[in-house]
């Protein structure tokens, strides 16, 4: 598959999806950790996808998403943001609301 | 003031006609060598950015930096503010988080 195919059904495929350097449990980036503390912090399932061992999708989704530099929130097929934004957003309770929200659609499997 | 950081004051100066601006070098906080222009953080302050989200303020500042960005500037912290919101927050940015090392992987 296109890898902007794939990137494309990962986005729409999960509802809360954040995409770092290394893994939530051991991040290599200390952006990378403190985007994923803070949204394993809001107690919702999400699924990541690491950049460093997936280069593909590290070289390519910058350009998807209009936005240089990891790590990105993406929740319901839409760019959230980056390290900043989302520790902005966890600071102010916004970050639970959204995916809170987001997992109450999600469809029950 | 080395080349890169002035390249980024001054795009940054001619696009959104700042009230304040911080830019500073971090990169001595990662695994680069001493000298390196590679991480930074920017602190914006300016009216362009009214009724805009923080992803399209960003989006915004990253479309500015397009040239930096593809080159040698491998972080960019940023905090976007409207000078309504800088006033409120009295000058209170987060510190950016130490390194872990991934960046040793890079070849950059």
């Amino acid at each position: 598959m296109d890898i902007m195919e794939t990137i494309k059904q990962q986005i729409t495929d999960n509802t809360v999806i954040l995409y770092m350097k290394g893994a939530p449990n051991a991040p290599q980036c200390g952006f990378s950790q403190q985007a994923s503390q803070a949204v394993m912090a809001c107690g919702q399932r999400f699924a990541y996808v690491d950049v460093l061992s997936n280069p593909d999708i590290r070289a390519n989704l910058p350009k998807y998403g209009n936005w240089p530099t990891f790590p990105q929130l993406w929740v319901k097929g839409e760019l959230i943001g980056g390290c900043d934004i989302i520790m902005e957003m966890s600071q102010s309770g916004e970050l639970k609301k959204v995916l809170d929200e987001a997992s109450a659609d999600e469809p029950s499997e | 003031m080395q080349p890169i950081e002035k390249a980024i004051r001054a795009k940054i100066a001619t696009e959104f006609e700042p009230q304040h601006l911080e830019v500073i070098n971090e990169s001595y906080k990662h695994s680069v060598p001493p000298g390196s222009e590679s991480h930074f953080k920017v602190v914006l302050v300016s009216p362009a950015f009214a009724g805009q989200r923080l992803v399209q303020r960003h989006q915004a500042v990253y479309a500015a930096l397009r040239e930096e960005l593809d080159g040698p500037v491998h972080a960019l912290a940023l905090h976007t503010h409207t000078p309504e919101e800088w006033a409120h927050k009295q000058g209170d940015t987060p510190d950016s988080p130490n390194c872990l090392g991934g960046s040793k992987a890079d070849p950059a």
